[in-house]
């Protein structure tokens, strides 16, 4: 399992899971699980285009998941946010469909775009992918204190002068650069799940921000080690055991807030969290 | 599917229903002895007190005293641990239309297709299966009902446009077209600027009075109340001070109510109670721990 | 010269052609009931949901493939299931449902490459990957009618059955809880209706239009009706006109696009959008008169207070 080419491998899924996890923190933070599954998924059309053009694949990948998430801030505007990311997600998907349509050839890349290839990751491809991480982390670490204001409280944001809607396509061009970064390497659905079931999990088991992402991260971590070591072994698709192991440690997560709960330890309800109690305060504080 | 018709009024007569004519005061509402606990932590604690048709009675605490606790009791969507609950005359049946209910902050998106008079006639029959049929009966309702809160001028536009203060009017009209005998109100005065409060709270004295409903109004500042506060029930961590504004509304009740010594003051035809610098685990919102707003 | 330019919009054998035919049925009573149901999931807040259905769905139809079995019971029995898990989960507020959609959805996209992997295995064709998850309205599955008749009939039944306590609950849970309305059976009843109008279709015109017919027609409708039902029609309405013009549009296109032509779904989601813009532009022309009377009694309150 071991071996020189599974080095890759492992390391590809290192660096992608220490990424999914610090912004998967700030994925679950924000509500933003449709964004998540809609950039990757749509930027999957782009890196058609691309192949229909003749350009580098990446390319296409990244030109659309930022215009992705353009679109969604921009139909944000004046929609409800839900309805923006399915309005994206449709006409990127179509876009797609078009794309599909003018070749004959269904190139092989579509299906590991959609499913992931981390096995076969090369060499090269660790470059740029670690130099993408990079800059997410680095984004994420610049912008934490107002993302984290304008995620838990946006109108106390607001009152501090924070741009909450340029925080908002902040968000979206950073879910846009791991998309970038990630989908050629896990796949669109390993990169969605990972941004949201760890940093779930994570949420269930303490309230400070900090010790959240860290946790995060190493869910993250745990979740693709053991996804790879027993795809390998098996021979079954990682998608699967990443979906499946993000779904139990979601599940672990909940039943474990739960019981804390029955016990008395915190005495506001369950899907109440730490951004739920904020907004309480902040809302009763703006009502004087 | 359902059995029962709802009594919708007849064309002519007041939406709210003539007066009983009863010269006796009536007990809508009693609370006896009620104990509520939630997730290990006792909520409220052994409280008590009446309301009589016609009353208004402000239901007044900071966050976290109990308040909604005490307005979900009384709908029957939590179960006190000790205690009774008493609503006009008979124990609570499953649903209670003699109950008229306005919730804490509603968010209504701005593409909610409703009116404000669809949402009035949410009021009569919203919790009915199926599809309303249109008839004159029901509109007339909705109409007189609209008319009685003063929001005909606002009633065929979408309620996620309306103002704070239109919309709290457009929820009372729903609460009381099935001619309610007890309105409960949880904090409807929270997000509204003082001159559509003062409308709301003119317009609930005027229904109390004219229609012998009684309403129970939660807050966390009673002086927008204090001008038509016929009794008040004032919360502080779970346990009550019933009354008077004036029996309850003194330094000795309160300083009694807290468990240590707080000042009644009275200043500017406002009431301000103020309390030495106490930790308060419930009250998250205080700017100035030592003044805390009657 | 009407003559000429009404004859070059439909291409010639349009409507004499079985295929358009059967797909302007179809597509029509498809877009209806996801009009119809569209509405409901706008105004809930629930588009992942809806969107997550399809996707969920099309892995109940690669495992039904692999079984041998029609893939729309797959999609029906997978929807059913993930829409129950859903409700079970119960969480009101939107950020925590739309993170228990995302886990279910990458549970069932997990499932879904587990189920493809073994198809490809068996059959080696990724033909039938893009098949299941794009799907096209052209070619259609013998014997769907029936089938995606009575899902859709019962999918509208249960919305119509629900409409009163749906619209009550979905303006305030508390209020509605507080009139002893079943709040969890008519949100779960109205998530069954959504995993059966996804289900159908998915099945017959693909996860990109289901979702696309489901969230589009209905955004439009709320910008430019004020009532519940009028909105409702308005979305039907939307959805059939933009599956047929769409329809329309690729069929034409075969001859001035060279080779298959475009795709049905970028030709409808591209009359959508049109559409979405459309209604934009009219919605803010019209809110600014709207808005002119209520804004301006607000700034009055406001000047009163301040005074």
């Amino acid at each position: 399992m071991f071996a020189s080419f599974m080095v890759n491998a492992w390391e590809a899924a290192t660096i992608v899971a220490v990424v999914a996890g610090v912004v998967g923190f700030f994925t679950v933070l924000r509500g933003a699980a449709f964004a998540a599954h809609s950039l990757p998924n749509g930027a999957f059309a782009g890196a058609a285009g691309a192949f229909l053009i003749g350009v580098n694949t990446i390319v296409g990948l990244g030109v659309f998941s930022l215009a992705g998430a353009g679109m969604i801030a921009g139909l944000g505007r004046r929609a409800r946010s839900d309805v923006a990311t399915a309005l994206t997600i449709v006409l990127m998907l179509a876009l797609g469909d078009l794309f599909l349509s003018r070749t004959s050839e269904y190139a092989p890349e579509i299906f590991s775009l959609l499913f992931g290839e981390v096995l076969g990751v090369s060499a090269s491809k660790l470059a740029p992918t670690a130099v993408l991480a990079v800059v997410c982390i680095v984004a994420v670490i610049v912008l934490y204190r107002p993302l984290m204001l304008s995620s838990v409280a946006p109108d106390v944001a607001d009152a501090r002068g924070i741009n909450t809607r340029a925080m908002d396509l902040a968000f979206l061009v950073v879910l846009a650069l791991v998309t970038t970064m990630a989908v050629p390497v896990v796949g669109s659905l390993l990169i969605f799940s990972l941004l949201i079931g760890p940093p779930a999990a994570a949420r269930s088991f303490t309230n400070r921000p900090p010790v959240a992402m860290g946790l995060s991260v190493v869910f993250a971590l745990v979740t693709v080690w053991v996804a790879i070591a027993v795809s390998y072994e098996t021979n079954l698709p990682i998608g699967f055991f990443v979906g499946a192991l993000s779904a139990f440690a979601y599940t672990v997560g909940r039943a474990w807030a739960a019981w804390q709960q029955r016990r008395g330890r915190r005495h506001h309800s369950r899907d109440e969290s730490v951004a739920d109690l904020t907004e309480r305060t902040t809302a009763n504080a703006g009502a004087r | 599917m359902s059995v029962t018709t709802d009594p919708v009024p007849a064309v002519g007569e007041s939406p709210l229903g003539i007066g009983t004519g009863m010269s006796a005061p009536d007990t809508v509402l009693q609370v006896e002895d009620v104990s509520v606990s939630l997730a290990g932590r006792r909520v409220l604690d052994r409280v008590s007190f009446s309301i009589e048709g016609g009353e208004f009675c402000g239901l007044i605490g900071s966050n976290g005293a109990g308040k909604t606790t005490l307005l979900r009791a009384i709908l029957g969507l939590i179960h006190p641990s000790s205690g009774r609950i008493v609503v006009s005359g008979g124990t609570r049946t499953r649903r209670n239309p003699q109950i008229g209910y306005v919730p804490q902050k509603i968010t209504l998106e701005t593409d909610m297709p409703l009116r404000a008079r669809d949402l009035v006639g949410l009021g009569l029959d919203g919790h009915r299966f199926g599809i309303s049929r249109p008839g004159a009966k029901r509109r007339t309702a909705v109409d007189e009902m609209l008319e009685a809160v003063g929001a005909t001028r606002f009633a065929d536009a979408r309620i996620g446009n309306l103002s704070g203060g239109e919309q709290q009017r457009v929820m009372i009209a729903q609460a009381l077209i099935c001619r309610p005998k007890l309105l409960l109100l949880d904090e409807p005065l929270a997000n509204l600027d003082i001159r559509s409060a003062a409308e709301v709270v003119d317009l609930l004295a005027q229904i109390a009075g004219e229609q012998r409903i009684a309403i129970l109004l939660s807050a966390h500042d009673m002086n927008p109340l204090l001008p038509v506060m016929d009794r008040v029930v004032y919360l502080a961590d779970g346990r009550a001070a019933a009354g008077t504004t004036d029996e309850v509304v003194r330094t000795d009740t309160l300083s009694a109510l807290y468990g240590h010594h707080v000042e009644v003051i009275h200043v500017a035809g406002r009431v301000l109670v103020v309390s030495g610098a106490e930790h308060q685990a419930h009250h998250p919102g205080d700017a100035d721990p030592s003044v805390r707003e009657a | 010269m009407l003559a000429l330019s009404w004859s070059s919009l439909f291409e010639p054998g349009f409507f004499s052609s079985e295929p358009v035919q059967v797909a302007l049925v179809v597509g029509a009573i498809t877009a209806v009931v996801s009009g119809i149901v569209g509405v409901f999931t706008v105004i809930r807040g629930q588009s992942f949901a809806g969107h997550a259905l399809s996707d969920i769905g099309t892995a109940g139809g690669s495992a039904a493939f692999l079984v041998g079995a029609s893939t729309i019971y797959g999609f029906v029995a997978f929807n059913v299931v993930a829409a129950g898990v859903m409700e079970l989960i119960g969480i009101r507020k939107p950020r925590g449902r739309d993170l228990a959609t995302g886990i279910v959805l990458g549970a069932s996209l997990g499932l879904a490459a587990l189920f493809l992997y073994e198809d490809t295995i068996s059959s080696s064709t990724t033909g039938a990957t893009v098949n299941v998850l794009f799907g096209s309205i052209f070619t259609l599955p013998p014997g769907i009618t029936t089938v995606m008749a009575v899902l859709g009939a019962t999918s509208v039944a249960l919305i119509a059955l629900v409409y009163r306590p749906l619209l009550l609950s979905s303006v305030s849970y508390e209020l509605a809880a507080a009139r002893r309305v079943p709040v969890r059976l008519v949100g779960g009843s109205y998530l069954l209706a959504l995993a059966l109008a996804v289900s159908m279709s998915a099945v017959t015109i693909g996860a990109i239009l289901s979702t696309a017919l489901l969230i589009g027609p209905a955004a439009i409708a709320l910008r430019l009706a004020t009532r519940t039902g009028v909105a409702i029609a308005v979305a039907a309405a939307v959805a059939v006109f933009a599956c047929w013009v769409g329809t329309l549009i690729a069929y034409d296109s075969t001859v001035w696009a060279g080779g298959n032509g475009w795709p049905v779904s970028f030709c409808i989601v591209a009359v959508i959008f049109v559409l979405y813009f459309a209604s934009g532009v009219v919605a803010r022309f019209r809110g600014d008169r709207r808005q002119a009377t209520t804004s301006d009694q607000r700034l009055a309150a406001e000047l009163v207070e301040v005074a």
